[in-house]
């Protein structure tokens, strides 16, 4: 494989990786005082995460009956407000049975 | 305050996220070996990077041979909902933080990083978040080298088992909040049918998944803030709550 392309790509996609995440951290630092715009802010990280697990994780393991039980694992788990480490290793290990016994 | 406590503070929330991040950067660099890249290459690209859902994207574009636009714009997009994180932290920063380091901490900016900063209550001081992200980029860049270099002896059961790990702990931080907060479960329900309708829907299949978590995003959290706006003092209360946990 060309290793000055593999390098080039490896450079863009650290730029526009890089530019979304500093470019609000350096020029906003004003406080917002829009009331509206403070609540979509503060919501942003369960939507964006919400968002970002249903349903994806249902594609994430070998098969869907191992997601499926994986998930209702991470869910009861996390219902009682167990660590994140715990919720994931526990998921890991019950996709990782199921996929055994299937 | 002493400085070397709030660092300790920061690395002791940090290492939940490291721990985390351990088994999905193994799978990055398992995955980019086997498909072809070199050991160097998987690591340089988490050691840049650091992210998930992008850096698995661009990896999976190189490995393809596609262009340089191609790889930039897909990345990109994926990686927009960074500025709604990045923006909703400068409103916890304290404004003091001067730019450079506000450039360094800007660098591991992750939904786990952002997640864990935002929901830490009052206002967040440089030293704590140097010491919140040292972590897990420690855990990021060892995950990738130790899956790149043992590509080859790991079982293909173990592999697929892990692909829900990422998923496992997104779980474990919104279920916590959904079960306290009602308006944070219709919320996160507003996020999760938008994203299933463009997923779904054939019409949107033209949309990429990175932008469709954007969407997703703006619905979710844009309806909230109108049906249930915050009151300042709400946020008083929730963080004397955190304080006494």
């Amino acid at each position: 494989m060309d290793m000055k392309r593999i390098i080039i790509c490896i450079f863009i996609m650290a730029l526009v990786t890089y530019i979304p995440r500093v470019v609000p951290l350096t020029v906003f630092r004003k406080q917002i005082r829009s009331r509206y715009l403070r609540s979509f802010l503060d919501y942003t990280p369960y939507a964006v995460l919400g968002a970002m697990t249903f349903p994806d994780v249902f594609t994430s393991t070998g098969s869907l009956y191992s997601a499926l039980a994986g998930t209702a694992a991470a869910l009861v788990l996390s219902y009682y407000r167990k660590g994140l480490v715990t919720v994931a290793c526990s998921a890991i290990v019950v996709v990782y049975v199921v996929e055994m016994i299937l | 305050m002493d400085w070397r406590k709030e660092f300790g503070r920061g690395l002791k929330d940090g290492m939940p996220i490291c721990l985390g991040y351990i088994p999905v950067a193994f799978t990055f660099g398992f995955i980019a070996v086997s498909g072809g890249l070199p050991v160097w290459a998987a690591f340089l690209i988490s050691l840049t990077n650091l992210t998930s859902a992008g850096q698995f994207a661009g990896t999976n574009l190189i490995l393809l041979g596609a262009g340089y636009v191609e790889i930039g714009l897909t990345t990109f997009v994926i990686n927009i909902r960074y500025m709604l994180m990045s923006l909703s932290l400068t409103q916890k920063i304290e404004e003091a933080m001067g730019t450079l380091k506000r450039m360094l901490f800007g660098f591991a900016v992750t939904d786990e990083i952002f997640v864990v900063a935002s929901l830490k209550p009052g206002t967040l001081r440089a030293v704590y978040l140097f010491g919140l992200i040292f972590p897990p980029i420690a855990g990021w860049n060892l995950g990738t080298v130790l899956g790149a270099c043992i590509s080859s002896v790991l079982p293909a059961a173990l592999q697929n088992a892990m692909g829900i790990a990422l998923y496992g702990m997104f779980i474990a931080l919104i279920v916590p909040a959904a079960r306290d907060s009602i308006h944070v479960l219709v919320i996160i329900l507003i996020a999760v049918s938008v994203n299933c309708m463009l997923k779904y829907i054939p019409v949107f299949s033209f949309i990429s998944s990175g932008f469709r978590i954007i969407l997703s995003t703006i619905a979710g959290a844009g309806c909230g803030a109108a049906l249930f706006p915050k009151d300042d003092t709400e946020y008083v209360t929730s963080e004397a709550e955190w304080c006494e946990k």
